[in-house]
């Protein structure tokens, strides 16, 4: 690990323990729902760091499909992977919010149920990186991936207008609802922090990556110079 | 119009040294399979109105080789060309495939077949099929599925649905498994008169005794690359190959 | 060489070929039949509710007897190895998709044509709104399983897991759809609400995944 790495990780965790602090400290108590409300405090931030990675993953098998460049697969496969785990976490934080808060451990609310989709989505996505054989793995996932991004607004459009057919609860206020201006300062940090945090989970997975490429090419010219395993 | 080298059947230097373009060039081609490489460097010139016979154990790489020049699969490194160019596609009207499995469907009849086939060529008359079958020495008008045909019929189907559409160039994979000594005998004998014709043609086979009279070379491969003959390349060694019957 | 001409001619030899062996269609026909008794068994309303949750049964029983006709559409290409002779061929890789699709389109309408009588008489279903309109949703969201479906199962030609990893890989995306034509069908056949949204939500689906498919079938079918 070179010195700017180390930087940046030493950075990213004061940045995960700044926003801490400032989620669980600073930032004021909410009215009605009091402490738990601080779970907003990772629940948004998460889902936005979800769906970033989750545009990378879409930029990288465009890339990927178009050049055919072992980077891009790479990238899209950490992404696809750090994406799922904060998505996991949305999903987690939503109902242990919701239960104490609202009395329900679920709601099909719009941006709730658009993040599950995105979750089945991706997991699908990662499960046929896992099960394709043969040499074109990436080609397939970098179609499948192309398909699920072009998904996601037409999955919040439907649910949007379902829900305003059939309305029902909606976690942390509606679309409309304000943010207090001292809860802004809380949310951003954690979103940096969490930023960060996802940055340093990718490029370990992309080293991760290159390196299996790495060994896949090393044995390849062993079959070469010799007789083939 | 190539004027054909003097016929090279005692497999000495395969590698005619040509002033024309080759109807097929491969340049160092690698091809792995995950970890396995089943080509490893292979490089070839193939001159036009030539047939080549490809010979080698099982595992050199020769299906592999066919499979990449009919533009099936991409080579991992290394390029080919075939008719000039590198875009397999764009040329695919004039290349003709036999692969190794019969490539025909079991629940159509044979003229069903090769309507169909030669429709992907954007070739719509019935006389082509009914020629190509002829000469195949199929019977057109015969309804039975292909499901049905005897194993030395659906040979010569799948090699009348090769050459339908009349291609420059045609590949074969192993057409002579499990079909009767007579039959393979005639159908060497075809591919000879598709080379007079001045297109080229290539042949893997385990029976290369059978492609004996008709070569004009014989193509060596091992551990996935194209060899120079065994220094003792007389026609006997190749001969010596027994017949495989699968 | 265009491409519809040759996806016709697909399109006509995969027709004629089931029409000869009836291997597929008999036994989908069959699996229909039997969810939507299954279905009945399992949820036994009255008239009034049944309207309610028709939409919902009647579309995941057509979905699960989708994939069961989406998972044979390359079993034939795949068989002596006949889908090489296409590849090397100069005919579009389009025109071959979209016969599939059109194939698969035709197989899974009928299986529908069979299973929407029998959920009508075994649930005493009588639309409120306009029937016209159940068929528009019928073709434009049988076209979206259809069109995914059949790019899916040539993906799940290469994987460990074929017949699984296609409803793995479908569902999820078609989640949008299956919203707008339950809710379309149940809006239709309460005459509760307005279907518009829905339909033009899933003209929109089926736009967008068309285009989608068209633009990366050469690939996923050259992915050898």
């Amino acid at each position: 690990m070179n010195l700017l790495t180390k930087l940046f990780l030493v950075l990213t965790v004061a940045a995960l323990g700044y926003a801490a602090y400032e989620g669980l400290v600073v930032a004021p108590t909410e009215q009605t729902m009091g402490d738990v409300q601080r779970i907003f405090y990772y629940h948004v931030p998460s889902a936005w760091t979800a769906f970033l990675l989750f545009f990378s993953n879409f930029i990288a098998s465009i890339v990927y499909l178009a050049k055919r460049n072992a980077a891009a697969d790479a990238v899209a496969a950490a992404t696809a992977e750090v994406g799922v785990v904060f998505c996991t976490v949305v999903l987690v934080t939503g109902p242990i919010w919701a239960r104490p808060v609202w009395g329900i451990w679920w709601t099909w609310d719009a941006r709730l149920t658009t993040t599950l989709v995105l979750w089945l989505i991706y997991v699908s996505y990662l499960v046929l990186r896992r099960y394709s054989v043969g040499s074109q793995t990436s080609v397939l996932a970098a179609a499948l991936a192309i398909f699920g991004f072009v998904d996601v607004p037409i999955v919040y459009m439907t649910i949007r207008w379902f829900r305003t057919q059939h309305p029902s609860p909606v976690i942390g206020g509606g679309e409309g609802s304000g943010l207090h201006p001292s809860m802004w300062p809380p949310l951003l940090w954690n979103w940096l922090a969490f930023s960060m945090l996802a940055v340093v989970l990718v490029v370990a997975r992309y080293r991760l990556q290159t390196m299996e490429q790495e060994v896949e090419k090393e044995h390849a010219h062993a079959a070469l110079q010799g007789s083939p395993q | 119009m190539h004027q054909p080298d003097s016929r090279e059947t005692n497999g000495s230097d395969d590698r005619p040294i040509l002033a024309v373009e080759p109807a097929i060039l491969v340049a160092n081609v690698v091809k792995f399979f995950g970890r396995f490489a089943a080509l490893r460097g292979a490089s070839y010139r193939f001159a036009a109105g030539h047939l080549y016979v490809i010979v080698g154990d099982n595992g050199a790489g020769k299906s592999t080789l066919l499979r990449i020049i009919a533009g099936l699969m991409e080579p991992s490194q290394g390029s080919v060309t075939v008719l000039g160019s590198a875009s397999l596609r764009s040329v695919a009207q004039r290349v003709g495939y036999m692969g190794h499995a019969p490539l025909l469907y079991d629940e159509l009849s044979g003229m069903e077949n090769l309507r169909y086939f030669a429709g992907l060529y954007g070739m719509h008359d019935l006389a082509v099929c009914r020629n190509a079958m002829q000469m195949m020495e199929l019977d057109p008008d015969l309804s039975r599925r292909v499901g049905q045909y005897s194993q030395g019929m659906r040979q010569r189907l799948s090699l009348a649905r090769a050459i339908l559409h009349k291609p420059e160039v045609i590949l074969l994979d192993e057409p002579f498994s499990n079909v009767d000594v007579h039959s393979a005998g005639e159908m060497a004998a075809f591919l000879g008169r598709l080379r007079d014709s001045g297109k080229t043609v290539l042949v893997i086979t385990h029976q290369a005794n059978v492609m004996g009279q008709v070569a004009d070379a014989f193509v060596h491969m091992a551990a996935g690359q194209i060899v120079t003959a065994p220094s003792s390349n007389q026609p006997a060694r190749i001969d010596s190959v027994p017949a495989r019957t699968q | 060489m265009s491409t519809m001409t040759m996806a016709r001619a697909t399109l006509a030899k995969d027709l004629r070929m089931e029409w000869r062996s009836k291997d597929a269609i008999n036994s989908m026909l069959f699996f229909g039949l039997l969810v939507v008794v299954i279905f009945s068994f399992a949820f036994n309303p009255n008239a009034e509710e049944s309207r309610h949750i028709a939409g919902g049964l009647i579309w995941v029983a057509f979905l699960f007897a989708a994939v069961v006709a989406l998972n044979q559409t390359w079993a034939r290409e795949l068989r002596n190895q006949v889908l090489d002779a296409y590849r090397v061929s100069p005919a579009p890789a389009n025109a071959l998709f979209l016969a599939k699709a059109f194939g698969n389109f035709i197989f899974v309408a009928v299986l529908e044509l069979l299973m929407a009588p029998l959920f009508i008489v075994f649930y005493n279903l009588r639309s409120v709104g306009p029937a016209w309109q159940l068929v528009v949703v019928a073709v434009l969201g049988t076209w979206a399983l259809v069109v995914n479906g059949t790019f899916f199962a040539a993906l799940s030609i290469r994987t460990r897991n074929r017949e699984m990893m296609l409803p793995l890989i479908l569902f999820p995306i078609s989640i949008p759809a299956l919203l707008a034509m339950v809710d379309s069908t149940t809006s239709i056949l309460t005459g509760e609400a307005s279907p518009d949204f829905w339909m033009k939500m899933l003209l929109v689906y089926d736009v967008v995944f068309t285009s989608v498919c068209l633009l990366l079938f050469e690939s996923v079918l050259n992915a050898e």
